[in-house]
């Protein structure tokens, strides 16, 4: 490497027919000034004046208080209310119907339009207010108080016009004086240790789980006595008072020893919201959305 | 000639960088200038209040967990979103945000208005464990939240230093902020952080006796969209 030397390389020779050079040399390599291609050149200038008129047709040049609004008077706030009023002027007719017909009119034989309208407004809007806690394919979340809406099991009642109400009115709600309300006992402290015990077994034996049949019998007394107000003699249930048929399979907060016994010491106390802005300032829904979602829930599976 | 000059400019690199630096100033100065001073980017709305500070340190556990890596807390003017999420979000709302969690990048929903959407023991289960309350849920859990105890040892400076960068917090917000961040979260506390924070909720937001990150990430999340009353708000279309 010693011997190596820094020689300057040889000056680049320009042949007859080259274009000019910039003028810029790099080691002796001079840089022809070719001209850019002319679709190019003017796709650039093109894009220079569309940038123009773009400024000028929509809102741009900041000025003292506020920037041009441009001459078309583009505004996205008005763009998606105009946008949104033309889709409730399409839907206005199907609307205004929903909220006169007896609910029970709607189905696919009498009326498919409205039946089908119902059905894919009601499914949108069961995603957007009631998959929160139904989930969304609207099977609640078993054992979390969540209630199924697919299965026949119903606590308020499951005919049409009862989910109609449930839905506007809501479950043990302090926004509408119209929900549906009813308290369990909390039994902590009213029943002794050795009661709970057996009406657990009691309640094991008629869902027909695994139990213990002593204390089973010995909870039939105390069943009657303290909970068959509400659960009926024979446990199935009433709706009138939202208290669920304890004979079944289907448990919304759990069919386990301990989950039963829980629910008998500090009661369950579910909330619904009112749905209906008729009936309470809490309200989010209108009519023709909550008939919409009723009839959704009815066509689920469990409508009765 | 020109090509002469120029090079001047590009042998010189102290030169070529003073002139860059003038250009991009220049352009600086004409696209975020404006911003300060022009009426229509934050117009004035009613409602609009700095967080309390049990709300301010839940916005923190958002930060520090990355929720914003999946939330977006932006609903655009476009059908389909207000529909879903409800009224479009203003400059206004995150106009006490530092820093702002606008976004276009939902994994999950956007949490703009998610405030009353849901119970808190909602909230509770589904930071506890989300596929418990949505199947298809992808998020992970955050069950540590309700064991992490929150005190306020510092959100005074946390108030101050948002302060700092022109949230209107007073001095008697910064003298009550440790007492207001306890009453808060406590179902019976004293109604001064309402009088101070109108429309905060006071309540015992996770069920459990200490005021946790969970308390205080759930208050956020409450709050988030409802501060703005949107039947008396109406929208000037210029904008």
């Amino acid at each position: 490497m010693s011997d190596h030397k820094n020689t300057h390389p040889e000056e680049q020779k320009l042949l007859d027919g080259d274009p000019d050079t910039t003028g810029h040399v790099w080691d002796g390599i001079k840089e022809f000034n070719n001209p850019l291609p002319r679709w190019w050149l003017w796709t650039l200038y093109g894009t220079i004046v569309w940038a123009v008129v773009y400024t000028v047709l929509y809102p741009a040049w900041p000025l003292v208080n506020g920037a041009t609004p441009g001459l078309l008077g583009f505004s996205t706030r008005e763009n998606v209310a105009s946008d949104i009023l033309r889709f409730e002027e399409m839907n206005a007719d199907l609307r205004t119907q929903i909220t006169e017909v007896e609910l029970a009119a709607i189905t696919p034989d009498r009326s498919p339009d409205l039946y089908n309208y119902a059905i894919q407004g009601g499914a949108a809007t069961f995603a957007t207010w009631c998959s929160q806690c139904h989930g969304s394919g609207a099977a609640g979340v078993q054992a979390s108080g969540y209630p199924n809406l697919l299965d026949d099991d119903w606590l308020w009642g499951g005919t049409i016009d009862d989910i109609h109400f449930t839905i506007s009115h809501g479950i043990r709600n302090e926004d509408d004086l119209d929900a549906h309300y009813s308290e369990m006992t909390a039994f902590e402290g009213i029943l002794s240790d050795e009661e709970i015990a057996s009406v657990v077994q009691y309640v094991r034996n008629i869902s027909g789980q695994e139990h213990d049949a002593e204390l089973a019998s010995a909870g039939e007394t105390v069943f009657l006595d303290n909970c068959a107000a509400c659960h009926l003699d024979d446990g199935t249930g009433d709706r009138f008072l939202g208290a669920p048929n304890l004979t079944d399979a289907i448990w919304l907060y759990g069919g386990s020893e301990e989950a039963i016994e829980y629910t008998v010491r500090n009661s369950r106390f579910g909330i619904m919201p009112p749905w209906s802005a008729d009936a309470s300032p809490a309200g989010r829904l209108s009519e023709a959305e909550i008939r919409s979602v009723a009839v959704y829930v009815h066509s689920l599976g469990g409508g009765e | 000639m020109a090509l002469e000059s120029h090079q001047k400019i590009e042998r010189n690199a102290t030169l070529l960088l003073t002139l860059s630096f003038l250009v991009v100033t220049v352009g600086g100065i004409v696209e975020i200038a404006p911003l300060f001073y022009l009426e229509n980017t934050i117009e004035d709305v009613d409602g609009m209040r700095p967080y309390s500070p049990l709300e301010l340190a839940g916005r923190e556990v958002f930060i520090r967990e990355g929720c914003y890596n999946c939330h977006s807390q932006m609903i655009r003017p476009m059908r389909d979103e207000v529909e879903r999420y409800g009224h479009y979000s203003l400059a206004a709302e995150s106009q006490y945000d530092h820093p702002f969690q606008w976004g276009s990048k939902r994994t999950g929903p956007d949490l703009a208005r998610v405030g009353g959407r849901y119970s808190d023991a909602w909230h509770v289960d589904h930071f506890t464990d989300p596929q418990s309350v949505v199947p298809e849920s992808v998020m992970p859990a955050y069950a540590f939240l309700a064991d992490n105890i929150l005190r306020p040892t510092y959100i005074v400076d946390l108030m101050r230093t948002h302060r700092l960068v022109g949230v209107p917090y007073t001095d008697e917000m910064l003298e009550m902020a440790r007492e207001d961040f306890i009453q808060q979260a406590t179902d019976f506390g004293d109604p001064g952080v309402v009088d101070r924070y109108p429309g905060a909720q006071q309540r015992d937001f996770d069920g459990q006796p200490e005021v946790t990150e969970m308390d205080a990430l759930i208050a956020y999340m409450q709050m988030l969209g409802t501060l703005v009353d949107f039947s008396t708000f109406t929208p000037d279309e210029s904008r």
